[in-house]
């Protein structure tokens, strides 16, 4: 094939061989020759690109690009003969500093590309940075070669995933997990066949774009312990996988581990979901540090009152510029190279009703940054997930803009399942409700758009839950004053750990009583990393900062804690064998199909009758199979009992069609290994009239 | 970096010395490009090879693709410890038969 004619040098600037660049793609793009260098700024009076060997101090070469280089507001510039493997690459941006409007231009700052693709300065999680250094983030090339073979993203249907959050530290860093190169990438892949036995099939990692641990680290006053920005929810570059997550970041590989995971996930069966966190970034307020934005156009990229100060709808310091029609497409090409480049499933969105709010923080009915990314046509089979909220007081549960495509974290189930769960009187409407998809909240989306969950990494683990009336937080540093006070939690008779056997029995019938009313719920069930074993933050609620025991899944709980593994591997499997518990439309309560049962049918100890008096503490209800809306073969029938008051209940079970009979599949109330059962092991019931669910328990049957 | 070429039977050992890097790869490729034939037999050995960087690996990704591309088969033998880690990290591995010696290599595909 004959050459490109751009592989010839035009120009010759401080000892660099150049040509005129493409202003798209945006970021540092090998060429044939080169590399494009191509970086917007719209306040910016000129720019200069800096390139440094790997980890020099010194830049062994600055170019100013020259004016005639600059298309728009945006530079570009080839150069040419570059090593792309030895270089770092950074700006510098001239310009006025004038904070009271908004300006913070400074020579003096070497600022990071926002679409640097692999960002090194940290390659290796928790190796302390060189402080002098003059420039910690450095942007660096990515090879986008990586040999995909047959795989693409699975395009599992929503309503059939059982999520699983875990941190990709958390999951592998304890010494008992057994890996070669704990805390990373390349060792989830090692616990792929645990999630797969767990019977999960989605895997959604906390913020595993480039941010820095060491942002606010300190020592901890009460354990003298470093604590770090151990979560990332802070975040340094977008486009970049966190180099210290990978073992390969020391060789600058990332990249290729991050994809060799997701390619190992899809080939068995597990989808990968990101916690993107897009409403805020790694430098604070005025007193944090310039990494990129700042420098480069802090007006566009932040929200500034009008003094020029931050806005803090984040709670962290700034709030990035979603709606900003530049800050929008830098979001938007972010998420496309995710979801094609990398493969990923699915997003969650951190704080997402910041997305929605105006330049100036107003809330918006029609934010154009959630209807584009609604309507995208890479993004179109990828999940978008919203945490409805922000810092700012703006609570969208159920109300969040989503445009028939977007999925909300429903606090609102949470907080109801905990109520429920521990014994609060007046909530058998709600619960009744929230295991029905929430139809209240999303009416016309469907019970695909509620993500159930009872815990995430915000808030107290299952275990806590039913452990800890009150959040222990001292080990953050903060005299307990951070992390949320609201907890709807019970710690079953005395707070903490405890011998006390009886306390113990009921905590662990307690976790199991949440988990099954979340895997028979409609929409789509989310668990947290390490609680189907009874992981433990001893109170902790807001355990962000800890690179220890308080994060990490301890794996020698899998023996400690087999009991509860296998019950929470039962219950998942149940919801997997039974598609009438993911249904993707709403419970009509008719007969449609002419089964001669309802959809779903509401009972309570006597047939047809519920108790939805403020004092009832019983529900059950039965799924008729027949009624499964999404073609293919029917379910059997379900019926489901729950009674969280102390006292053992006789529920009478309604008639099955000739032949069937009911069939025990899951009783909390009973002792291991009769809590749960294989799918086609349930034992049939020698009393088909009625059914004793003890105090604090849950039971589901099947009728085949 | 240099390249040495032997023939044993109808399997190439090609024994590759030096740190494999983007600025060395394209010099390798070139070296190599020959033995890309219909029914190519092919050992790397890579025994003297201390350092791969991302361009290295892809050099060998590379010429796998092409050599299985035209029927052959290739066998990596006398991977150094460090080398197979960052492989087996970031996905190469997979794609090769690795044995600890030439010899081995060399009698599985001439097998």
């Amino acid at each position: 094939m004959q050459d490109r004619i751009d592989v010839h040098p035009t120009h010759t600037l401080a000892g660099f061989q150049l040509r005129v660049g493409k202003a798209f793609p945006f970021g540092a793009t090998t060429v044939p020759g080169g590399v494009n260098f191509s970086v917007f700024s719209r306040f910016a009076t000129s720019c200069t690109l800096v390139l440094f060997e790997k980890g020099e101090p010194e830049p062994f070469g600055e170019i100013p690009f020259p004016d005639e280089f600059r298309i728009g507001n945006v530079y570009t510039m080839v150069v040419f003969g570059l090593n792309i493997e030895q270089l770092e690459y950074g700006y510098r941006m001239d310009g006025p500093f004038d904070p009271a409007h908004g300006q913070r231009f400074d020579t003096a700052k070497i600022l990071l590309d926002p679409y640097a693709r692999v960002i090194g300065g940290r390659d290796t999680w928790g190796v302390q940075p060189d402080w002098s250094d003059a420039y910690h983030h450095r942007g660096r090339l990515a090879f986008d070669d990586f040999d995909w073979e047959h795989d693409r993203p699975l395009e599992l249907p929503i309503q059939d995933l059982v999520i699983y959050e875990a941190h990709v530290r958390s999951l592998t860093a304890h010494p008992s997990a057994g890996v070669r190169h704990p805390g990373t990438f390349a060792a989830i892949r090692d616990k792929i066949p645990y999630l797969q036995e767990l019977g999960v099939n989605c895997l959604e990692l906390m913020p595993i774009y480039e941010f820095d641990e060491w942002e606010n680290s300190r020592i901890s006053p009460v354990t003298g312990k470093t604590l770090y920005n151990y979560w990332g929810y802070s975040t340094v570059g977008f486009f970049a996988p966190k180099a210290g997550y990978a073992a390969s970041g020391r060789h600058g590989m990332q990249v290729d581990e991050l994809k060799t995971l997701v390619k190992e996930l899809h080939a068995h069966g597990i989808e990968i979901m990101l916690d993107v966190v897009f409403n805020h970034t790694a430098e604070g307020n005025e007193r944090g540090p310039t990494i990129s934005f700042r420098g480069l156009d802090n007006q566009t990229y932040y929200m500034l009152t009008p003094e020029g100060y931050y806005y803090n709808f984040s709670g962290t310091g700034n709030t990035l510029n979603c709606n900003n029609p530049i800050v929008r497409n830098m979001v938007i090409d972010c998420l496309r190279y995710w979801a094609s480049e990398y493969h990923i499933d699915g997003f969650r969105f951190d704080l997402a009703a910041i997305l929605g709010r105006d330049t100036d923080g107003t809330p918006l009915a029609n934010p154009p940054l959630l209807e584009s990314l609604a309507y995208d046509p890479i993004l179109a089979k990828c999940k978008l997930i919203a945490e409805a909220w922000d810092a700012g007081g703006l609570y969208q549960v159920g109300s969040f803009p989503a445009y028939g495509r977007w999925a909300e974290w429903n606090g609102k189930y949470r907080d109801t399942v905990r109520g429920w769960i521990k014994g609060d009187a007046g909530l058998v409407g709600d619960i009744a409700t929230r295991i029905a998809g929430s139809p209240d909240l999303y009416p016309t989306r469907g019970p695909m758009a509620s993500i159930n969950f009872i815990t995430a990494h915000d808030g107290f683990t299952l275990r806590d839950l039913v452990s800890y009336n009150e959040k222990h937080n001292e080990a953050n540093g903060e005299d307990n004053n951070d992390g949320a006070n609201d907890n709807f939690s019970w710690n079953s008779g005395v707070e903490g750990e405890t011998d006390d056997p009886a306390i113990n029995a009921l905590r662990r019938r307690q976790m199991k009583n949440a988990l099954v009313v979340l895997l028979v719920s409609q929409g789509v069930p989310m668990i947290l990393m390490g609680d189907e074993v009874a992981r433990t933050q001893y109170g902790n609620n807001n355990t962000y900062c800890h690179d220890d025991e308080l994060n990490w899944f301890d794996w020698a709980q899998i023996e400690h804690e087999a009991e509860l593994l296998r019950f929470t591997r039962h219950c998942i499997a149940f919801r997997q064998a039974h598609p009438a518990l993911r249904r993707d439309r709403h419970f009509t309560g008719q007969d449609e199909v002419g089964s001669g049962y309802p959809d779903i049918g509401w009972h309570g100890t006597e047939i047809g009758q519920p108790d939805w008096s403020a004092e009832s503490l019983e529900i059950a209800f039965m799924l008729c199979g027949k009624h499964v809306p999404r073609g293919g073969s029917h379910d059997n029938y379900l019926y489901i009992a729950l009674n969280t008051g102390t006292d053992t209940r006789t529920f009478a079970l309604p008639a099955l069609p000739d032949g069937l009979k009911w069939h025990v599949a899951i009783n909390t109330g009973a002792p291991a290994p009769e809590d749960s059962w294989e799918i086609g092991q349930e034992p049939v019931l020698s009393d088909q009239g009625s059914f004793l669910v003890g105090g604090r328990s849950v039971a589901a049957l099947v009728g085949r | 970096m240099t390249v040495t070429m032997a023939t044993n039977g109808a399997v190439t050992v090609a024994s590759l010395t030096g740190e494999i890097d983007a600025s060395t790869a394209p010099a390798i490729q070139q070296q190599l490009n020959p033995l890309v034939m219909p029914g190519a037999k092919v050992v790397l050995d890579l025994a003297d090879v201390p350092y791969m960087s991302s361009a290295g690996l892809r050099l060998l990704l590379s010429i796998y693709r092409q050599i299985a591309g035209a029927g052959g088969k290739i066998a990596l033998a006398a991977v150094v410890e460090d080398i197979r880690d960052t492989m087996s990290v970031t996905g190469f591995l997979k794609f090769f038969v690795v044995f600890d010696t030439v010899a081995e290599a060399v009698a599985s595909l001439a097998a």
